[in-house]
């Protein structure tokens, strides 16, 4: 165990001398904390409008007006005809056409319902369907006996599922629901990438060598190499928690500390990984490709920026080998909706089961000989 | 003579293999206890796999390696206490002070916190680099590098010294300290085994092994080398030897 402080004690000098570790290590996770939780959003703002408007009666002004009012949209104004306002999409002048049919008030009082029809350009299939889901949440906002006639222009065979996108999310809730799973990023990327290089910086400047031939255990070595950035990445994490709670105002309905518990075990499947890279590896530019390669997958298919419920079977059998789906779904549910330990019991469990098989493994991989 | 002295390495039949290559052919030799050993061979003789492989470094294919009484095939982490190693490439830490690469090393091969303070301040002492202790590793000249590297692999006292090439690139004056060290460790009763490239350095050791392709091609004192060859010195002994296997 003596071993293991010199191990450390050598370790965070090194990583404190060296001057762009302290940036990497906190500055670079709280930026990109900030700038991600901004921008990694579905939100469209901004949604140029323009309205054919063949009643010209007081309802329809005051469906207009609700659209002008929206922060989501930029009313641009009237055009006299359909065709012009064609024309205004097809030349990018406008996202959405807003047509009210002539008799609109008149229906609408004696009838009791009336219809709209909002062509939207859909070039972006994916932003087109947002933007139709907003228009209709509006309009029924409005009056909910509205029907809504819905037509894409430059449709490319995207299907709009409007039915499925109801939602309408306020900027403040997406945040809440992205700064959690940006966090979970971040400590991961730290961990990963730390961890991996640190073992494989020494084997280049050929300083293992020299280890290798001391008594040193590979268990001792092992620990004092990973200890380090499991502090760092706890470290981090409770950063990126204070910015949550703080900066961006989320209250963490859950308990703090049941989601550092489970982040404390996660991060040891995470730095477990990041060692077996290291083996597998001679110089910092393999292990960098390689960790690279493996978080790049397990980002994309963590459920962070995309419903895991939404991907091809085959991807969400994959997932189930995905520390970062896991976490990501833990910690939102800590984060969001209070969870308690019980409720997320399974997930953690495979989790633990996940992080004491990887590092075995990867203890085993490692070796003091070569060749 | 030799026979009543101790053996502290006994190589017998050593193969190493990396696929078809052979780097090492059936190797067989002996280190007594207090010798300066030379390992000298060409680049890509089979040196430093061999010293590899007497460290724990490397597994041999077959063959039987013992050092200090232990068998490194089967107990690669018993020999470790009892040896040194220097690298070819310099390896400490250039990070790290001088002091701070004593300290960790000393801790890591057991060292209590008195001794690896005795210790650090024994060589410091001895290389006259009192006042160095704060300086980082980078900003000190390669041959004083070189001769911390030997003082921190002699830390823990160890049996035997192995220095893979310790002295390439090194000034002659600088050069010349170093084998005062490699002396010094040796009166003391540690068994240096060390290759070299330089023949002068040949001549220093007691007893001097050359290899060529995979193979010792002559083992012997100095003396006895140059007489069997009929020539005047070391290097005309390493050149004869080269020659034939062209």
């Amino acid at each position: 165990m003596r071993t293991i402080r010199y191990i450390l004690q050598k370790e965070f000098i090194q990583i404190f001398r060296d001057k762009s570790m302290l940036p990497i290590i906190i500055l670079i996770p709280v930026l990109q904390l900030l700038v991600l939780s901004y921008t990694a959003t579905f939100e469209i703002k901004n949604i140029r409008l323009v309205v054919v408007d063949h009643d010209h009666s007081t309802d329809s002004r005051n469906l207009i007006n609700k659209f002008s009012g929206s922060r989501f949209y930029k009313y641009l104004g009237e055009e006299s005809s359909y065709k012009q306002a064609e024309n205004d999409i097809a030349a990018g002048k406008t996202d959405q056409v807003l047509v009210i049919e002539p008799d609109f008030e008149k229906k609408l009082i004696t009838e009791g319902n009336a219809s709209v029809q909002v062509v939207t350009d859909a070039i972006n299939g994916s932003a087109a369907s947002l933007m139709a889901a907003y228009a209709v949440s509006i309009i029924q906002g409005f009056n909910e006996n509205i029907v809504v006639h819905k037509s894409p222009l430059h449709y490319h065979g995207l299907p709009i599922d409007v039915s499925s996108l109801f939602w309408y999310n306020p900027e403040l809730n997406y945040i809440t629901y992205m700064v959690p799973g940006i966090l979970v990023l971040l400590i991961t990327i730290i961990a990963m990438f730390l961890s991996s290089m640190n073992i494989v910086k020494e084997k280049e400047l050929s300083t293992i060598e020299q280890l290798n031939v001391t008594p040193i255990h590979k268990l001792e070595f092992i620990a004092g190499k990973l200890i380090p950035f499991w502090i760092i990445a706890m470290v981090d994490l409770v950063i990126g928690l204070l910015l949550a709670r703080f900066w961006f105002g989320i209250i963490i309905v859950g308990s703090p500390l049941l989601l550092l518990s489970v982040a404390a075990v996660y991060l040891v499947l995470v730095l477990a990984l990041g060692l077996f890279v290291s083996s597998l590896t001679e110089t910092m530019q393999q292990a960098m490709f390689i960790s690279w390669f493996v978080l790049v997958i397990f980002i994309l298919m963590s459920g962070l920026f995309t419903p895991i419920e939404s991907m091809p079977v085959w991807a969400q059998q994959l997932d189930k080998f995905n520390p970062l789906a896991y976490f990501v779904k833990i910690n939102r549910m800590i984060m969001l909706k209070g969870a308690v330990f019980n409720d997320f019991r399974k997930d953690f469990f495979i989790l633990a089961g996940y992080a004491a098989a990887m590092l075995t493994f990867s203890i085993l991989k490692y070796r003091k000989t070569s060749g | 003579m030799n026979d009543s002295r101790e053996k502290i390495i006994e190589v017998y039949d050593l193969v190493k293999r990396f696929g078809h290559f052979e780097a090492n052919k059936h190797l067989t030799f002996d280190v007594y206890r207090g010798e300066i050993f030379g390992f000298l061979g060409a680049n890509g003789a089979g040196k430093t796999t061999a010293m590899k492989i007497l460290c724990g470094l490397s597994k041999p294919t077959s063959g039987s390696v013992k050092v200090a009484g232990v068998d490194v095939n089967r107990h690669p982490e018993a020999v470790k206490k009892r040896i040194g190693y220097m690298s070819q490439f310099f390896s400490l830490y250039n990070d790290l002070t001088v002091k701070e690469n004593f300290r960790f090393y000393g801790g890591v091969y057991g060292l209590g916190k008195k001794e690896i303070q005795q210790r650090t301040r024994y060589f410091l002492d001895k290389l006259n680099m009192q006042g160095y202790e704060s300086m980082l590793l980078r900003n000190i000249p390669l041959g004083w590098k070189q001769k911390l590297a030997f003082s921190v692999a002699s830390i823990h006292r160890p049996d035997i010294i192995f220095l893979d090439e310790p002295t390439g690139g090194v000034d002659p004056i600088t050069r010349r300290q170093f084998w005062e060290m490699i002396y010094e460790a040796s009166e003391n009763g540690t068994t240096v085994f060390v290759t070299t490239h330089y023949m002068d350095e040949a001549e220093y050791c007691e007893r001097v092994s050359i290899m060529s392709e995979g193979e010792i091609k002559a083992l012997g004192r100095p003396r006895e080398l140059k007489d069997r060859y009929g020539v005047k010195n070391m290097n005309d002994v390493f050149l004869r030897i080269a020659r034939n296997v062209e």
